[in-house]
Order: structure tokens, then sequence, then C-alpha cells
């Protein structure tokens, strides 16, 4: 009871990042595990769509996608060690594990284009949440320079992303 | 004589000038933080347009009309030599919010 409450209110804070922003605020060791959970994640997300896709157009965007939060998340390991900050696990984190969790069950049971449809449309949704945590929570909140940096870039480069997505809906509609 | 020596001089100086400005350009362009930078480039039918990609992400300069498609890893460049005048819009096929223009004159 207590680990659904708290997942849910993680879910709720990410949803409305500019009310945690006011509560509370997540500390730079917070910030990096929640960025590197994320990045993990949609790798694995791409990684299960190179399993199942046969799909042109959904296997260059999921390929993209393992290659380019795997970048992003080497970068954000470096730092972390540089900085001498030990990522710190969080509710955020481990409600989006669950989540990730969750939707990985549901495409596992999916196939052909309606995998592919639903594998996209969750990417849509997934880039569109966590760039919306980014630009209202994680950036704002991160105390280090070239954390606040990287988070920055890392936003441009998802937001590449969530257009790719959109692209890729629309064409396996 | 004197013509004689002058002249190979002064032919060789002309024509030193005419292939000066006729040669074709290397236009540099950066992929730099998910941009094209310098966004909008002018270049004339000859002319090569080099990317360099400054990013941890590959990127691609991919034309809107197909006609070309560019792939560029990180820490590594692409070139493209332009055979024909217009105005090409391209953008990036992994980060489509990355969009530049190549203006070509004859
Ligand atoms: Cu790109």
């Amino acid at each position: 009871m207590l680990k659904i409450v708290s997942g849910a209110c993680a879910v709720m804070l990410l949803g409305a990042g500019a009310a945690w922003a006011q509560s509370a605020k997540p500390n730079d060791a917070q910030i990096a595990h929640i960025a590197y959970t994320a990045g993990e994640l949609d790798a694995k997300a791409g990684e299960l769509a190179l399993q199942k896709s046969k799909n042109k157009e959904v296997r260059d965007f999921a390929t993209s996608m393992v290659k380019d939060h795997r970048a992003v998340n080497e970068k954000a390991l470096a730092l972390v060690k540089k900085l001498k900050v030990t990522p710190q696990d969080n509710d955020t984190s481990k409600a989006l594990t669950k989540q990730a969790a969750d939707k990985q069950a549901e495409l596992k049971k999916l196939s052909g284009a309606a995998f592919d449809k639903a594998y996209v449309a969750n990417e849509v949704a997934y880039h569109k949440t966590v760039n919306g945590a980014l630009e209202q929570t994680l950036i704002p909140s991160a105390s280090n320079a070239e954390l606040k940096e990287l988070l920055q870039t890392g936003l441009k480069i998802f937001q590449g992303h969530l257009a790719h997505a959109e692209h890729v809906a629309a064409t396996v509609k | 004589m004197r013509t004689d020596i002058v002249l190979p001089v002064v032919l060789g100086l002309s024509l030193g000038f005419a292939t000066a400005a006729f040669a074709a350009e290397t236009i540099a362009i950066t992929m730099d933080k998910v941009a094209f930078a310098p966004t909008a480039v002018s270049a004339r039918v000859g002319d090569t347009i080099e990317w360099r990609n400054a990013d941890i992400v590959a990127h691609t300069a991919t034309a809107r009309d197909k006609s070309f498609d560019v792939n560029v890893l990180p820490n590594k460049t692409g070139k493209l030599v332009l055979k024909k005048a217009g105005k090409f819009d391209y953008y990036c096929r992994y980060h489509p919010t990355m969009t530049g223009t190549i203006t070509v004159t004859e």
C-alpha cells in the first residue's frame, strides 16, 4: 500500500513538475538518477522494438533511441564521477521504472503493426512527459552548472526525438 | 624581345586571378547542440558543403526533396558537392527539430 501511494505521488509530481519544484526540489544526486533512469528505460524500450518490429521507420527510430540515450547517459556517468556525486534513487525514478515495466509487459504481448503503433504512441507520450519534467523541474532545480548544461543538451536531443516519434507515428497509423 | 617576356607574365597573372575568382569553395556548417550553424548558407554550383558534428549523437543533413541525405557521426564530418542551383531546405532525420537552408546559384 505504501509503495503504491508513493509511486502514484511521484507520477503526479512528474506530470505537474512546477508544483514539485515548489514543494520538494530534487537535489543533484536525485536529478542525475532520474535523468539516467529515464534514458536507460527508453533505450530498453528501443531494444524491445528492435527485437519485435520489422518496420524500417520504426527500427530506424528505435536504433536512434538506443544510441542517443546511451550516449547521453555515458556523458552523465562521466560527469557524476567527475563531480563525485552518487546518483540517489528516489520515488520519481521508482515510479518511472514501474511504469516502464508495465508498458514493456503490455508491448511484449503485441506484434506486427499493433506493436509498432503502440510502441511509437508510447514514445510520443514518454518523451512529452520526460521533456516536461526536464523543463519544469529537473533543469530549474539543478544546482551544478555542468549538470544543468548536460540536461539542457539532453532536452534538445529529446525534443528532436519527440518530433521524430510524431513523424513515425503518422506513418504507422 | 621585350614583349615576348612580358606577355606570358601578364597572361599567367590574369589566369591566376580568373582561377581564384571561380574556384569552388568549401562552406562549413556545424551541427552543435542539436542545431545547424549557420542555419542558412548561400553557395554556388560546384561548391562543397562540409557539416561537422560537434554533438555526442549522430545527425543527418537530409533534403526535403530527397536530393541528398548525409549521415554525420559524432566528431566526424560529412560532405556534399552542390550540383544544381535552387533553394534546398533540409533537416535531421533523427532530430527533425534541426532545420537549415542552402541557397545555390549558378
Ligand atoms: Cu540530429
